[in-house]
């Protein structure tokens, strides 16, 4: 998964474009990056031990929340999930985020983009309650276009029922 | 590219057609479901020129296939004919073909000169011993040959149903590649059998729901270019695509053309409110047709352009509603069990098709516009977005499979429920939008 990492450094110029960067669909990190065999007990900057870092907001934060079937309200976790992602933006004021709304394979296209839409616009609303400016939140839904777990069962419709905040590093904002 | 040049014997296309409708044994009733298709026999076309005979073939059998195809007719094997057809001027022998029980025969003839093709044609109501309706020539380049050959069946099949045909046209839809994860979407155009495929979109975009426009000369469709899904429109001749709703911030998608192919009518996503907006295509003009909080989205125009039937979860799940083109009071029409989508008005106006969920399966089916007389005509783990063939008696949309490797193609069933078969393509592909009949 260093590759993540990698394409958020690279972001810092193409905060837009690295949304068409598909590598972020294959789920969580896995903590293995490169970075990570420093010698030293201070993280490195922009790893994933670095609390200031996307991958650390990926990681340990929490990058999502999952919902229901047919739902767009947030869950309790969906909510606990979002306060971390506040907090974090509050205190890193310089990224920006797109939040990705996903539904899972059991609906029609034009349904599931919308619901997709209705799942990323509950957090962004959610942040945006949280005191989050709205300036520095986008969302966009894929629908079902862009499923992480494959299997055609409820363990994995489970996980593609997703919004995931994605953070780029913003000029100032 | 092709001009129809000549009817050689248009006094008795007048005169047998009538009888045929009465009570002649030629006539296929396509509203009743055929059980038992019609035999016919179509030999070789005969060719008139040196080097003609490969392409004489290959034109039978595109025609054979064209309506074998449709489940309305069956091929008698070439083994079993007692004639030949050695010459397209030459008397028929209706006898040997009643003997194999042929109840149509065509025949038709071949001249190639260089690039230049022609071709002519004859139907034969063989127990009546008549040709049925007049023979026809189209003259064209040899690489539109398969269009000839469709031209032949579309003539071919009118003269038996009394039904337009729909095999001379194209379908627009997104080709697949790649694992169910890691999906790559581009936007082909082919024949409705699958040949010719060509590509409008290379794979770099997410690509969604293209749409012919009346005349199949343009196509919307929705793609991620920007990173977010924005309507975009096509030109087929020239493939220069440009963007057609662009408000920042917002979704757009779901684009659909009015049968005048001037407006637009799609859904617009602001916040978590997705409502259904037209646009006129020159002037960039749009207009909010529906203000309710939910999702309203998958419009279709009725093809005399005054009404739009539309999918809402208003009620608290997907459902059916027909509103005024200009927007307005919206009746539903759905009210069956389950959940009802993506619907489709038929070219005839008869019938509305729609994607039904119900029970953990998807179906495709069709109701009258007020709703009545539903009919599901499949059932899959996932059958979604109906398109009607120009004469409205075909319908094709996508099926997908269950599980990890899961993929999508198009299928095609008639409206009876009859004739379900898979439409051959490439690789994986859905989202088909069936144009008009070519010119």
């Amino acid at each position: 998964m260093s590759r993540i990492s990698t394409a958020l450094m690279l972001s810092a110029a193409l905060a837009v474009s690295a949304c068409a960067n598909a590598d972020r669909f294959n789920g969580m990190g896995d903590g293995s990056n490169a970075n990570n065999r420093s010698l030293s007990n201070a993280p490195v900057p922009g790893s994933a031990q670095d609390p200031r870092s996307p991958a650390y907001f990926q990681q340990t934060v929490g990058d999502r929340v999952l919902f229901l079937i047919d739902q767009s309200t947030l869950t309790p976790e969906g909510r606990a999930t979002l306060d971390g992602q506040a907090q974090w933006l509050q205190t890193n004021s310089d990224y920006l985020a797109v939040i990705e709304g996903h539904a899972d394979e059991q609906g029609t296209r034009e349904y599931n983009l919308a619901l997709g839409a209705r799942r990323a616009s509950a957090v962004q609303q959610y942040l945006i309650s949280k005191g989050i400016s709205p300036s520095r939140l986008k969302f966009v839904s894929y629908g079902k276009e862009r499923p992480i777990a494959i299997c055609s069962e409820e363990a994995c419709y489970a996980k593609n029922r997703r919004a995931v905040t994605i953070i780029s590093a913003g000029l100032t904002s | 590219m092709m001009t129809r040049l000549l009817a050689l014997i248009s006094a008795l296309f007048m005169l047998s057609l009538p009888a045929l409708a009465q009570d002649g044994p030629l006539r296929i009733e396509i509203t009743e479901g055929v059980v038992e298709p019609l035999p016919y026999a179509v030999p070789d076309f005969v060719s008139e020129s040196a080097g003609g005979s490969e392409m004489a073939a290959q034109l039978a059998r595109v025609v054979a296939d064209d309506l074998t195809g449709t489940g309305l007719f069956r091929e008698i094997p070439r083994d079993a004919f007692i004639s030949q057809i050695t010459s397209f001027a030459s008397p028929v022998q209706f006898a040997d073909w009643k003997a194999i029980n042929a109840q149509a025969l065509i025949t038709g003839a071949v001249t190639v000169n260089g690039d230049q093709l022609v071709v002519k044609f004859r139907v034969y109501d063989v127990f009546a011993g008549t040709e049925l309706g007049a023979g026809l020539q189209f003259a064209g380049t040899t690489d539109g040959w398969r269009r000839m050959a469709h031209k032949v069946s579309d003539a071919v099949y009118s003269r038996i149903t009394g039904e337009g045909g729909y095999f001379d046209s194209r379908v627009v839809f997104v080709s697949e590649t790649g694992p169910k994860d890691d999906r790559r979407k581009r936007l082909g155009i082919m024949d409705y059998d699958g040949a010719n495929v060509q590509y409008l979109t290379d794979s770099s975009s997410i690509v969604l729901a293209p749409r012919f426009s009346p005349t199949g000369d343009r196509v919307l469709y929705t793609s991620y270019e920007t990173g977010f899904p924005r309507i975009h429109i096509i030109n087929v001749g020239n493939v220069q695509s440009t963007i057609l709703e662009s408000r920042e911030g917002d979704m757009s998608f779901a684009p659909r053309f009015a049968p005048n192919g001037q407006t637009v009518i799609y859904s617009l996503t602001q916040g978590a409110n997705t409502d259904i907006f037209s646009m006129d295509v020159n002037s960039r003009q749009t207009s909010q047709l529906t203000t309710a909080p939910s999702i309203e989205t998958a419009p279709s125009y009725s093809p005399d352009g005054n009404r739009i039937v539309f999918e809402s979860d208003r009620s608290g799940t997907q459902q059916l509603y027909i509103m005024p083109t200009g927007g307005g009071e919206a009746q539903r029409i759905s009210f069956g069990p389950g959940r009802y989508g993506t619907p489709v008005w038929s070219p005839r106006g008869d019938l509305i098709a729609f994607t039904k969920q119900n029970a953990g399966r998807f179906h495709i089916g069709v109701m009258r516009t007020d709703g009545s007389e539903e009919r599901l005509l499949t059932a899959s783990f996932l059958d979604e977005g109906p398109t009607w063939a120009p004469n409205g008696r075909v319908i094709m949309f996508t099926r997908e499979t269950q599980g990890e490797s899961g993929e999508a193609s198009l299928y095609s069933v008639d409206i009876s429920g009859r004739n379900l078969k898979k439409v051959r393509t490439p690789g994986g592909a859905s989202d088909p939008s069936w144009g008009p009949l070519q010119p």
